[in-house]
């Protein structure tokens, strides 16, 4: 946190984590949907 | 290949539609030519004071939210149910591809150096910036877009193992295409988030991503209309009975929803202007066009729409599809070009170069012959007799 | 420009408007930045700039600009209100101030080097940056030529080669970076004769302008322009004339630009968490409806056709009662028949067979 003085930076930095959150999120919804409904019949 | 029978057909070449397209087409690459040679400058009326132009404000902003359609079907067949308007599925991905790729085409007219494109992902991610978010979207959804599309394409191949892998994706398909158009279609508006100080305060209002948002669900419903109803005169023959008699129910239905989402808007819109402050505006002459806006193509739509639904009168809500389909370019272009710079001299200000809406003109006419092209082999208006509709 | 304007920016700027002492950026969270402590700026003293246009020139040649078609000395070029063009990166504007007999005020325009640059937060490259020396500086090697930051500049700066066909670039002032890292002096505050422009640490330019101020009542008007504007820049101004007249923009609110995208761009990750959790709730709902319909539907066929078995049941059971009763019939008659033959046959014959 020490080399980030503006807000231009920290915005930079949390939306550069963020949207590689986002990527992960989309990956994990179907997988995590399958494995809820894993065990339904049919 | 002149047969006599098939007046509308692909068969004839000397059309009178052909020869205007030829054209256009003949036209839009000399202008191509001289914006490659010359630079912006040269058939382009953009200034330091006015960077963004028509390519934008209609290429970019009015293209991506007509080419809504595909999104608002799908999720209103695959997520909500409503199976019977299963028939408008395709048409409408067809048309939000197409509509997608013109965008993404006319771009590289737009942009500097366009072969840059990729690099906000792959060099040097600005993401900060709603443009980031905007790229991200488009580059993503038109990928799904084309997938969605594709089972067409595979059908008319003959690829049947391909075409089964793509339809099992649908539903997650149909919810990422939701998700992304979201964020990319309010995205849009919260471009315009970063210029309190150049946007006319009647259009700049924190709420900008939401309306941009509701008003491409009221385009896409209402493309969907208009483009039916064109299909129904000009492709007639290519369409199957399922997309004949689907026809009514869908125009009905969707002019119902268009009908409801617009009165939801005109009540936000009216929020935004009270939430703010500006009501003083609507006395100048900036707020008599925004109330031309507002009340002509906003609460006019809405209430022909429901006139029109509860006469069961298919002609109102097609000319109401078209009008909406109007107001979408008017709002667009005020945020874009006309509120904005407001505070700058007349001569400032920016009108298009002849030759900008040459390049427009140009790219849709494409869009409109790549269409022809597609629904005249691949099953689009009718299932292919090897798959059943669902 | 009405008080209600600058009223609605204020509230666009929100709590920045609140603590608008402080030079801060807030983000969404309770956080503040302060900026690179003792970065670098400029002091245009307006009441000292006589219009020479020695800034022009001398910005012209440390940054190898082509030579403009009028020469710099040429004064006639201040009848026109210029902005900043590919070519020039620093312009000088002549105004005339209201009330008569009043000399005219020339103010210098060029990239203001904000603190929480717009353009920066605007590029989707970022080909901006806010040096910790106090420049906003650009790099041509990335960008696509957008031109959002053009549009994103609340000061009308950035502009294009819309000439080029190929490598058009973004051009701006650049503070004259390159010359500050070799610890040399911006090529126009070198060039100005009459110290209408100071380079020092920000902070104690705004000291400086204060105690100018304070040594010259009268002269200026209380207000640093830039000290706040759009969250703060690197170029101040001092002025005796409203900053209004001065062809300035007032109305501009304290806010920087990150914080005006801030709430659009926190609601991106909110639309990719909960939206398909939604969706595919609808969904479900739908499907199951669905199912319970069609479930509902199987039952009603089952049952209809449990009665028409039923029905058909009853129907065979009498049938096969009726066949019953007709086959025990028959079979008495049968026996009957038989009886009666055997009634009718020779006695002696049964006989002989029970002997044998
Ligand atoms: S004045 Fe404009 S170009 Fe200069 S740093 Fe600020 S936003 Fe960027
Ligand atoms: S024109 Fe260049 S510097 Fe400006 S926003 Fe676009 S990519 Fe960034
Ligand atoms: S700081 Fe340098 S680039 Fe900027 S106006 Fe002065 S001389 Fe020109």
């Amino acid at each position: 946190m020490d080399n980030i003085h503006t807000l231009q930076e920290f915005m930079l930095h949390t939306k550069n984590i963020i949207y590689i959150l986002i990527l992960l999120a989309l990956a994990a919804f179907p997988l995590f949907w399958r494995f809820l409904n894993g065990r339904d019949k049919e | 290949m002149t047969s006599p029978q098939t007046t509308t057909g692909p068969g004839r070449l000397l059309t009178p539609f052909n020869l205007v397209a030829g054209i256009i087409v003949v036209f839009g690459m000399i202008i191509t030519i001289l914006r490659f040679t010359g630079g912006l400058a040269s058939v382009t009326n953009l200034s330091d004071d006015n960077p963004w132009g028509l390519w934008i404000g209609f290429d970019l902003l009015v293209g991506v939210a007509l080419a809504a359609g595909g999104y608002v079907t799908s999720a209103a067949v695959y997520i909500f149910g409503l199976k019977r308007f299963h028939a408008a599925v395709r048409p409408a991905i067809l048309t939000g591809f197409l509509g997608y790729a013109l965008v993404v085409l006319a771009l590289h007219y737009d942009v500097g150096r366009p072969w840059r494109l990729p690099y906000p992902f792959v060099v040097s991610a600005g993401t900060t910036s709603l443009l980031f978010e905007v790229a991200a979207c488009v580059a993503l959804y038109l990928t799904v877009l084309f997938i969605e599309f594709s089972p067409a394409a595979l059908e008319w191949l003959g690829l049947k193992r391909a075409r089964h892998l793509v339809t099992r994706l649908t539903l997650v398909l149909t919810i990422l295409g939701v998700v992304l158009s979201t964020l990319h279609q309010s995205s849009l508006g919260a471009l315009f988030l970063i210029v309190p100080a150049k946007l006319h305060p009647l259009w700049y209002t924190p709420y900008l991503p939401i309306y941009f948002f509701i008003t491409s669900t009221i385009a896409g419903l209402s493309m969907v209309i208009c483009e039916s109803a064109l299909s129904h005169r000009y492709f007639h023959g290519k369409m199957d009975a399922a997309h004949l008699s689907g026809n009514r129910d869908l125009t009905l239905g969707f002019g119902k929803a268009a009908s409801w989402v617009l009165l939801g808007y005109f009540v936000i819109k009216v929020i935004g202007i009270a939430a703010d402050n500006q009501w003083h505006y609507l006395g100048t002459g900036f707020g008599a066009w925004y109330l031309v806006e507002l009340l002509g193509f906003v609460a006019l739509p809405a209430f022909m729409y429901a006139v029109g639904v509860r006469e069961k009168n298919i002609t109102i809500i097609r000319w109401t599809a078209a009008w909406t389909v109007l107001g979408i370019v008017v709002n667009r272009f005020n945020v874009c070009l006309v509120a904005f710079n407001w505070h700058l001299p007349a001569e400032q200000r920016y009108f298009p170069h002849w030759m900008e809406i040459g390049i427009s003109v140009f790219i849709v006419t494409l869009g409109i012959l790549v269409f022809r092209f597609i629904v005249t082999r691949m099953p689009i208006l009718h299932a292919h007799p090897d798959y059943d509709a669902h | 420009m009405s008080i209600s304007r600058r009223k609605f920016l204020g509230w666009m700027g929100g709590a920045s408007l609140v603590a608008a002492g402080a030079r801060k950026a807030h983000a969404a969270a309770n956080r503040s930045f302060e900026g690179y402590a003792g970065s670098l700026a400029v002091l245009h003293d307006i009441t000292r700039c006589i219009g020479c246009r020695r800034c022009e020139a001398g910005c012209n040649a440390v940054n190898e600009l082509p030579q403009p078609e009028k020469p710099f000395d040429d004064l006639t070029v201040l009848e026109k209100r210029r902005r900043t063009s590919a070519p020039a990166y620093t312009v000088v504007n002549r105004f005339a101030p209201a009330g008569d007999g009043q000399p005219p005020v020339f103010v210098k325009k060029q990239c203001n080097h904000c603190l929480e640059p717009a353009c920066a937060s605007a590029c989707f490259v970022k080909a901006f940056t806010k040096t910790p020396q106090g420049a906003v500086i650009y790099n041509p090697n990335v960008c696509v030529g957008c031109r959002y930051c053009m549009i994103a500049c609340p000061f009308e700066i950035p502009a294009y080669e819309y000439d080029k066909a190929l490598d058009p670039r973004v051009t701006k002032c650049t503070l004259c970076h390159p010359r500050i890292l070799e610890g040399k002096l911006p090529g126009c505050v070198e060039a100005c004769p009459t110290e209408a422009l100071v380079f020092g640490p920000r902070d104690e330019l705004i000291r400086m302008a204060r105690d100018r101020m304070r040594a010259h009542p009268g002269r200026y008007l209380d207000h640093i322009y830039g000290e706040h504007e759009m969250g703060g820049t690197s170029w101040l101004y001092l002025s005796g004339q409203p900053f209004e007249t001065l062809g300035m923009r007032e109305d501009l609110g304290t806010a920087p630009a990150g914080q005006l995208t801030s709430g659009a761009l926190g609601a991106v990750p909110m639309v990719v968490g909960l939206w398909p959790v939604l969706l595919t709730g609808i969904w479900a709902i739908t499907q199951r409806k669905e199912k319970i319909a069609a479930h509902e539907q199987a039952q009603a066929v089952a049952a209809a056709r449990a009665e028409t078995e039923a029905q058909a049941e009853v129907r065979l059971k009498t049938a096969l009662e009726k066949a019953a009763k007709e086959n025990a019939a028959a079979v008495a008659r049968e026996v009957k028949k038989a009886l009666e033959t055997a009634k009718t046959a020779p006695q002696g014959e049964s006989d002989t067979e029970k002997k044998s």
